[in-house]
């Protein structure tokens, strides 16, 4: 067995469905056609998102206060709370290769992965999280409310399942205008036992629409491991019952994730009505940035952390005949390029007082009390 | 025309002008169970007039999705008993979307929820929930009491460009007046329905004709009553509203909804930092509606209660 067919140890999948079809054998070899150059492609951006979520969370320390923890007392950057996806970039990576810049998007709480492979400017990402006007959001939203609707990114929601009625409007709406472009709803695991679930999956039943619902499953809500708390055998055998097919993944593998969203992908957007991709993940840090997840297993973290999906992507780019140092070059890159994001999110104007007045309504808008 | 055809009117006119006008909800095909939707699925079709499972979380969000991707969703919750179910969708959703996103999207939707008292229909279909909504900044808050306000307030909810609570009356259905074709009603703009010097009474909803013969009964005590028909909730009418209580030096708010902690209290707090005006205000008590009609009738306002409210006030 190749490394790079690596799977997550299935004891770890605590509520392993075998309901949906298994992924078709993928095309390893090492010269598939075009397989190297989006290989490089998926990791680059997964490097992104790591660079990205690390800087944030050291520009975070000294910041927001929960479970009764706080991080060492300095000022903040980065003040508010970061749900950090750290672990899980294959996820964005791997559905959003396969998605154009006027697609729309709907995602989490943990969502900086989503919206910079979406194609949002890193710069104005870390501006917004930074609290600053130049922000995505004019510093009005934060890490929880990250947006780029330029890039088809309809926003990061601090409520569970809250974005899914949304993309199910959103893809209503494309249909009803015959737009060709689709939807992809980003949740995650704990979304699931909401009823926005249910509801927004038999929605997108009921008026056949273009979406890609996308259970990013990291096993954990918030700090509670997620198999306990859910009935049943799980979230890709609820889409089904509903009608919703789908596959299942392993959510580390962007190779596998970027094969089954390009199927699906192909299914919505050819009429075929929605899809499911159940891509099973790990959240390597707490549930947010304060949060060292000391209540994890140990053991079950370091066994996780073997297959970091950076480090799948490498084995699997080594095997391909990439040499580590173009992988070397691409996290350098990386990293340049976020550390001028937090030069110029440092250096970026602040938002004037006045600015917390604009963008409340049109009609009732003003300095009332 | 009642106030039922008056609504149906206004949305039909905004459907024809704008094809991006759609309405959801359970039951619109049959009309909506006011009749406030008869025969506009018949005349735009099922993908414009869309009946939709009972799932309001949904109904609601997927109208904000609809509003960000470009539509103009005119959202049916059948009762505000029911949008109970959709206060995510409605307050942490379709009310900050558009600040907490820095302004880079809209959310240009109307939901309907019928408030009030509706004969024997008891305690979870019976609420007035207008203050819940009128705390929350984003949110414009419209309570339309007569045919031509809730042809004309409708067709300015459709065109604010904004999140509507619309609350039509679960009583006022029937109730008829003259609609002039093409009349709008701002958002925002009460409503004078009686011009008196002695006592300022401000309603909205089913207890404006309440308030309105309690005016005439008090005109044969002697007593002139500046009636006022607020009309929308949020923004409120406070020029109209705080220069009569100046004038009259006494207000009294008249609502529906339990007194206690209600939208009259945000009039009479206004009034009394602004004028300092006598002030007395009349709601229903804090209980649950009662099913049973001496229950349901603890909750009611009359034109009697009007009556002794506005005496008792200008007496003190």
């Amino acid at each position: 067995m190749g490394s790079t067919s690596r799977k997550l140890p299935l004891a770890m999948t605590q509520h392993a469905d075998q309901t949906l079809s298994a992924d078709k054998p993928r095309d390893r070899r090492p010269n598939a056609p075009h397989a190297v150059d989006r290989l490089v492609a998926l990791y680059r951006t997964m490097a992104r998102i790591r660079a990205f979520e690390n800087a944030a969370e050291i520009a975070s320390q000294g910041g927001v206060q929960a479970w009764g923890l706080s991080t060492a007392a300095k000022p903040a950057l980065v003040r508010g709370p970061l749900h950090l996806s750290t672990g899980q970039e294959a996820v964005a990576a791997g559905v959003c290769a396969n998605l154009t810049r006027d697609d729309l998007l709907t995602s989490t709480h943990r969502g900086h992965g989503h919206t910079l492979a979406k194609g949002a400017d890193v710069n104005r990402m870390m501006a917004e999280l930074f609290g600053r006007a130049t922000g995505t959001n004019q510093g009005k939203g934060g890490s929880m409310h990250i947006a780029d609707f330029s890039v088809g990114m309809l926003g990061a929601n601090g409520v569970v399942a809250a974005g899914m009625p949304i993309a199910v409007g959103a893809a209503h709406a494309l249909k009803i205008r015959d737009r060709t472009e689709i939807v992809a709803c980003f949740f995650g695991d704990g979304a699931v036992n909401r009823g926005p679930f249910l509801e927004a999956l038999n929605w997108a039943v009921v008026y056949h629409l273009p979406v890609l619902f996308v259970c990013e499953d990291n096993r954990i809500s918030a700090t509670t491991p997620t198999g306990p708390m859910t009935g049943g055998p799980g979230a890709s055998a609820r889409a089904e019952s509903i009608g919703v097919p789908g596959a299942k993944v392993d959510g580390n593998d962007v190779e596998a994730i970027d094969a089954a969203a390009g199927r699906l992908v192909a299914d919505v957007r050819g009429g075929a009505g929605p899809r499911f991709l159940h891509a099973v993940t790990y959240r390597f840090k707490g549930h947010v940035s304060v949060d060292p997840g000391a209540y994890r297993d140990k053991a079950e973290v370091a066994a996780a952390m073997e297959f970091d999906p950076l480090l799948v992507a490498r084995r699997a780019l080594a095997d391909r005949g990439v040499a580590v140092g173009t992988m070397d070059a691409i996290d350098a890159a990386a990293k340049a390029e976020i550390d001028a994001a937090l030069t110029q999110a440092e250096s970026a104007p602040w938002p004037e007082p006045a600015a917390a007045y604009t963008d409340v309504q049109n009609t009732g808008a003003g300095q009332w009390r | 025309m009642n106030y039922s055809q008056a609504a149906a009117a206004a949305l039909s006119e905004a459907m024809e002008a704008d094809p991006g006008v759609i309405a959801l909800g359970e039951d619109l095909g049959r009309g909506g169970i006011f009749a406030q939707y008869r025969g506009l699925q018949q005349k735009f079709g099922a993908d414009r007039v869309i009946d939709t499972p009972i799932s309001e979380s949904t109904i609601m969000g997927a109208a904000v999705g609809m509003a960000l991707a470009g539509l103009r969703p005119v959202v049916e919750m059948r009762v505000v008993d029911f949008a109970l179910c959709a206060m995510d969708e409605l307050v942490n959703q379709a009310a900050k979307n558009r600040f907490m996103f820095g302004g880079q999207g809209r959310v240009p939707l109307v939901v309907r929820m019928p408030i009030g008292l509706w004969t024997a229909s008891a305690a979870q279909h019976s609420q007035s929930l207008e203050a819940w909504f009128a705390h929350i900044p984003g949110l414009v808050v419209a309570a339309p009491a007569a045919p031509d306000d809730n042809y004309g307030l409708l067709a300015s909810a459709l065109a604010s460009g904004d999140p509507v609570v619309y609350m039509e009356h679960k009583e006022l259905w029937a109730v008829e007046g003259e609609v002039v074709p093409g009349t709008r009603v701002p958002l925002g703009l009460a409503r004078r329905l009686a011009a008196g010097g002695d006592v300022t009474i401000a309603s909205w909803s089913k207890t404006v004709p309440t308030c309105v013969a309690a005016a005439t009964e008090l005109e044969a005590q002697g007593i002139r009553a500046d009636v006022i028909d607020l009309r929308t909730l949020w923004p409120w009418d406070r020029e109209m509203v705080l220069g009569s209580a100046a004038r009259t030096g006494h207000l009294l708010v008249v609502h529906e909804a339990v007194q206690v902690a209600g939208f009259g209290a945000e009039i009479a707090a206004a009034a009394a930092e602004a004028t300092g005006c006598r002030i007395r205000r009349l709601g229903a008590p804090r209980i649950p509606s009662g099913y049973s009609k001496p229950l349901e009738d603890e909750s009611r306002v009359t034109v009697g209660g009007v009556v002794a409210a506005a005496t008792t006030l200008l007496r003190r």
